[in-house]
Formats: C-alpha cells, sequence, structure tokens
C-alpha cells in the first residue's frame, strides 16, 4: 500500500471529526425535545419516579438543568450538562446515570464485539464458499438463512435456541453472563462465560452473518470478472492466492460499510437479545429502566449508544479511507 | 397493465407470499366473528395443550391462544399499515420536495435523514414509545419516526433523475406550477419503487411492533403476538406452544409480505430482475 499524501489523511480526519460534532449536538437536542414531549413536567422525568422526590429537591433539579430559564436557555444548559456527561441521577437504582452505564458497558461490549466478529467472519467465510460455487446447496443454504433470518424476531430466535439448546439438549446455559455462584476464577471463569456467550452472540449475529455473505457473494463475482484478475491469473498466479490477496481486497468494500450500519441495529438487537438471556449490560439495563419508568436513565443510554453509533461511524469510514486510499480523493 | 398482471401471476415466490398473506388477512378479518369477546378473556383452565379442545391450547391465565393469534393478526397488519402510511407519506413529502428543488433545501432536509439513519433506530422507537406512553398511537408514530428516511432518499434518488428528464423540462416549459408537475408527472413515475419499498416497510414494521410489545411497551388494551411471547416466555420449560405459535405467525406474515415484495419488484421494474 502506498503511503497516503501528506496532508490529505489528516485532512479528510479532521474534516470527517467535525462533521460528526453537529450530529453529537443534534442528538443532545433530540433528548431535550423529548423530555419536554413527556407527560408531565420535565423535572418530573429527571427525577425518574414521580411523586418520590420531595419539592425541595424538584426545585433544585429545576434550577440544575435550567427548567425555570426560558426555553432557549434551558436547552443550553441542557446542552452543557449532557456534553459534561452529567447524565442526572437514577432513584431507582441510587447512582448516579453515568456511572450505571459505565458499569453495564463492559458486558454489552464484549456481546457486541463478538457478535460483530462472529458475523463478519463467518459472512465472508460463507460468501467467498458460496461464490465458488454459484447455485449450489451452500448459496441455496444461505439464500434462505438471510430470509428466515430477516423474517424472524430476534427475541424468538433466542427464545427458540433456549428451547433446543438449553431446555432440551442441556449443552449451554439458559441465561446471565457466569455462574456465579460457581466462584470460578481465572481462565476457569474465562471459559464460562464464553459459554454464556454462545446463545446471545448468534442469536445477534444471525441475520447480519446471513447478509454479509450474500453481500461477499455479490461482489466477489463482481471482481472476477475484472481485468486486475485476468492480470494476475496471467502471471501464473494460483486461484486461491488471487482469491485472498486480490480479490478479497477489493470484495471486503461493501462488508465493512454494511458493519457500520450493523452497529446501530446490534445496539437495537442487543436491547430484546439481553432481555431474553438476562445478559447483564446496557440493554438489560434499558429494559429495566422501561419498567422502572426511569425515563433519564433511558434517555442517557440513548445519548451515549448513538454517540457510539458516530464514534463506529467514523472508524468505519477511515478505515476504509486505508483499505482503499482512492477514496479520500473524492 | 395486463402484461405486468400476468407477470406478476407467474411469479411463483409472489403468488407463495401473496397466499400466505391473504390466509393472514381473512384470520384477522373473521377474528371477531370466530372469536367474540375480547382475547383477554378467560375461557378454561390455564395451560391445557394445543390440538385439544382449544386448537393452540390455553396461556397461563386460561386464555384461547387461538382467539390471541386471531386478534393479534389485526393489530399486526393494521399497525404495520399505518405505520407505513405515515412514514411513505412523510418519505416522499420530504424526499420529493429535496429532489426537485435541490440546492439548500435539499441540503437541510438530506442532513435530517442522515441524522434520522445514524441513531439507533430501535432504541429511538423504545424511547418514543416510552415517553408518549404505549398506545396504538404511539406506536404507529414511533415506528413511521424510524422508517420515513429510507423513504426518503429513495423519492429524492427518483426526482433528481426525473428532474432533467425532457418530458419535465417540457412542463415546465409550458408554465405549470410546481405542484402540478410534481403531483402529476413525476410522482406517478416514481410510483413502482415507492410501493416496492412501502412492502418492505410493512414487513419491517411488523417486526418492530413485536419487539415493542414483546418488551411490555405495547398498547395494554389490543392482544398482540409479541405480547403473547412475552408474556409465555416464563413457561418456556412447560408450555412450549405459548412462545412458539405466535412467532410462527411473525415468521409466516414477515416472510410472505418480503416474498411479496420481491415480487412486486421483479414485475414492476423488469430490468432489475437480473441484478
Amino acid at each position: 500500500m502506498a503511503l497516503p499524501r501528506v496532508g490529505g489523511a489528516p485532512g479528510y480526519v479532521v474534516r470527517r471529526l467535525l462533521q460528526a460534532v453537529p450530529v453529537i449536538l443534534a442528538i443532545v437536542a433530540l433528548n431535550f425535545l423529548l423530555l419536554h414531549l413527556a407527560p408531565g413536567d420535565a423535572a418530573q422525568v429527571l427525577a425518574g419516579e414521580a411523586g418520590s422526590a420531595s419539592p425541595e429537591y424538584m426545585a433544585q433539579l429545576r434550577e440544575r438543568f435550567g427548567l425555570d430559564q426560558p426555553l432557549w436557555l434551558s436547552l443550553l444548559v441542557y446542552m452543557k450538562n449532557v456534553l459534561s456527561l452529567d447524565l442526572g441521577f437514577s432513584f431507582r437504582h441510587n447512582m448516579p446515570v453515568l456511572d450505571l452505564i459505565l458499569q453495564r458497558l463492559g458486558p454489552t461490549i464484549l456481546l457486541m464485539g463478538v457478535t460483530l466478529v462472529l458475523s463478519v467472519g463467518a459472512g465472508m467465510a460463507l460468501g467467498l464458499l458460496a461464490a465458488s460455487r454459484v447455485d449450489g446447496w451452500l448459496d441455496t443454504f444461505i439464500s434462505i438463512l438471510a430470509l428466515i433470518s430477516y423474517a424472524t424476531p430476534l427475541f424468538w430466535i433466542g427464545l427458540m435456541l433456549i428451547v433446543v439448546f438449553s431446555i432440551k439438549l442441556d449443552w449451554l446455559p439458559t441465561s446471565g453472563m457466569e455462574t456465579v455462584a460457581a466462584f470460578h476464577e481465572g481462565w476457569a471463569r474465562v471459559a464460562d462465560i464464553a459459554r454464556h456467550l454462545v446463545l446471545p452472540a448468534v442469536t445477534l449475529s444471525l441475520f447480519y452473518m446471513a447478509l454479509y455473505a450474500r453481500l461477499m457473494r455479490a461482489a466477489v463475482l463482481e471482481q472476477a470478472g475484472m481485468d486486475y484478475v485476468a492480470t494476475a491469473r496471467a502471471k501464473g498466479l494460483s486461484e486461491t492466492r488471487i482469491t485472498l490477496t486480490h480479490v478479497l481486497r477489493n470484495a471486503i468494500l461493501p462488508v465493512i460499510t454494511m458493519a457500520g450500519v450493523q452497529m446501530g441495529a446490534l445496539l437495537g438487537g442487543s436491547i430484546v437479545v439481553e432481555t431474553v438471556f438476562a445478559w447483564p449490560g446496557l440493554g438489560l439495563l434499558a429494559y429495566q429502566s422501561l419498567f422502572a419508568r426511569d425515563l433519564n436513565l433511558l434517555m442517557g443510554i440513548f445519548f451515549l449508544s448513538a454517540s457510539l453509533v458516530v464514534v463506529a461511524n467514523l472508524a468505519v469510514d477511515l478505515l476504509y479511507t486505508v483499505l482503499d486510499p482512492r477514496i479520500q480523493a473524492a | 397493465m395486463i402484461d405486468v398482471a400476468r407477470r406478476f401471476l407467474r411469479s411463483r415466490s409472489a403468488m407463495l407470499g401473496l397466499s400466505i398473506l391473504s390466509v393472514v388477512i381473512v384470520v384477522a378479518a373473521a377474528a371477531p366473528v370466530v372469536f367474540p369477546g375480547s382475547p383477554f378473556r378467560r375461557v378454561d383452565q390455564p395451560l391445557l395443550p394445543p390440538f385439544g379442545a382449544y386448537l393452540f391450547g390455553t396461556d397461563v391465565l386460561g386464555r384461547d391462544v387461538a382467539a390471541g393469534i386471531a386478534h393479534g393478526a389485526r393489530t399486526s397488519l393494521m399497525i404495520g399499515v399505518l405505520a407505513t402510511a405515515v412514514a411513505v407519506a412523510v418519505g416522499t413529502v420530504v424526499g420529493g420536495v429535496a429532489g426537485f428543488y435541490g440546492g439548500r433545501p435539499d441540503d437541510v432536509l438530506m442532513r435530517m435523514t442522515e441524522f434520522f439513519q445514524t441513531i439507533p433506530t430501535f432504541l429511538f422507537a423504545i424511547l418514543l414509545v416510552a415517553i408518549l406512553t404505549p398506545s396504538t398511537k404511539s406506536i404507529v408514530i414511533a415506528i413511521a419516526v424510524v422508517s420515513w428516511p429510507a423513504v426518503a432518499r429513495l423519492v429524492r434518488g427518483e426526482f433528481l433523475a426525473m428532474r432533467g428528464r425532457e418530458f419535465v423540462v417540457a412542463c415546465v416549459c409550458l408554465g405549470m406550477s410546481d405542484r402540478r408537475v410534481i403531483f402529476r408527472h413525476i410522482l406517478p413515475n416514481c410510483l413502482s419503487p415507492i410501493v416496492v419499498t412501502g412492502s418492505l416497510i410493512v414487513a419491517t414494521a411488523i417486526l418492530v411492533e413485536s419487539a415493542l410489545s414483546f418488551l411490555g411497551l405495547g398498547d395494554p388494551n389490543t392482544m398482540s403476538w409479541g405480547f403473547m411471547i412475552g408474556a409465555g416466555r416464563t413457561f418456556l420449560r412447560t408450555a412450549w406452544w405459548l412462545c412458539t405459535v405466535p412467532g410462527v405467525a411473525i415468521l409466516l406474515t414477515v416472510v410472505a409480505i418480503n416474498l411479496l415484495g420481491e415480487g412486486l419488484n421483479d414485475t414492476l421494474n423488469p430490468r432489475l430482475r437480473n441484478r
């Protein structure tokens, strides 16, 4: 790979970073709007369970979040608070929203990371295999898998996997992240968590795996007719070498684009999947906050998730320029 | 037109989708007749297995699961169609204005569309329903809010492509009003991709609705498939049918709509068939 032109790459990075700023601001403004859409007083929403907070506390909240000010001023105060990561306090959990979210972030990142690797890795492998034998049984199988997994609610796939692999076969645990009572340590603990991780990760990755397989298949078939492939073949390279070092690198681009889109969907999917498998991450926290009517906590989760997606999209764009240096010129 | 209809009838997957969907529609329409009264009503002992006195058995409160499925079909179809109608209307207006006028309105509207595509949509839908308090109306609004950007982008692209075409330029030269050019001349030419996208949005809307009601955000007064799965989840070990039956209902309905959408795509845009 040639080195990027001096000035080009950093300039692009800075430009993309600057583009992300208004998006984050808009997310905060959206949260503020939602706060005011909620029935009742915005301070009540911030206080969590309405009625439990004392009038003094409510007055204090109003002042701190600028709710006693005119709307535009109150928006500015709200923005300042959120951007300095002051997301308020959750009475239900009796701790600041930010601490609560950070505490639950780990399991969710673990689940999402494994899902991303699994769906991209397995999807690409399946796509390559399908492209090597077009219209074979694998090809048909992938198409059917894609159609079914697209049409099935995630939570239902999860429940059915529990019925088969946990209840009937008794191979894997039904819920949780680890067997707490067993006090596993070191590698035993890692193995225990891995066993708990299998079903949620498979549930969450199934659809995107099928999607990547189809994208990969189409891209590989498209690239196979290109001149550079003919050149490589004329040079006497083996077919495996052509596929792995030349075609793969070009065919991977649509998959990477989709992976950026998948981030947002993963966060949404993790809510139902974590609920089904009682995986102690952000998704389960969101579900619990629904029950407790802790809207402020839910908004905090939304803000951080949306920011995470913006960052992920940024990362995907940068990865793109590394993989295909022609992109940043455009 | 007859040619299009014939091509549609010849497509096997589209016909399969159409027949499954027709069954779902008939079940939904017949629900109040076949299963009169509230589907929340207790009819017999709890947890009776399926294929006995009741086709799909009873749930933990002794409610007839088959009645729930039939009434749930009404909910799913109604919310799917309503949310899609709103999303398509909003998306068409936004995309149409952006594509027809270009320039500054295009910039602003497309930034907004991209923004709505960036935020995690399902989480946003949950937040909206939670804040507006769960009801059929708030679910429809939430699903429409997360679905319109796809339509807007599609319509904008179509309008951009049409904007420079000779018949449009001719209309403008004739002194026609913008409104007339948009609604009488450009829009009818973009209908087929809008119909195809719309059918796929109905499928997604049904999935989102089931997930919302699974999480307990459904309208508390209407029966829905997601709610049934959520309520039956605790009895997965003892009463498998409580979760399985509504899940299969969702799967069949959504597959049927997808097949139908693909069939429509093949017949309305024959040039794209070999993609």
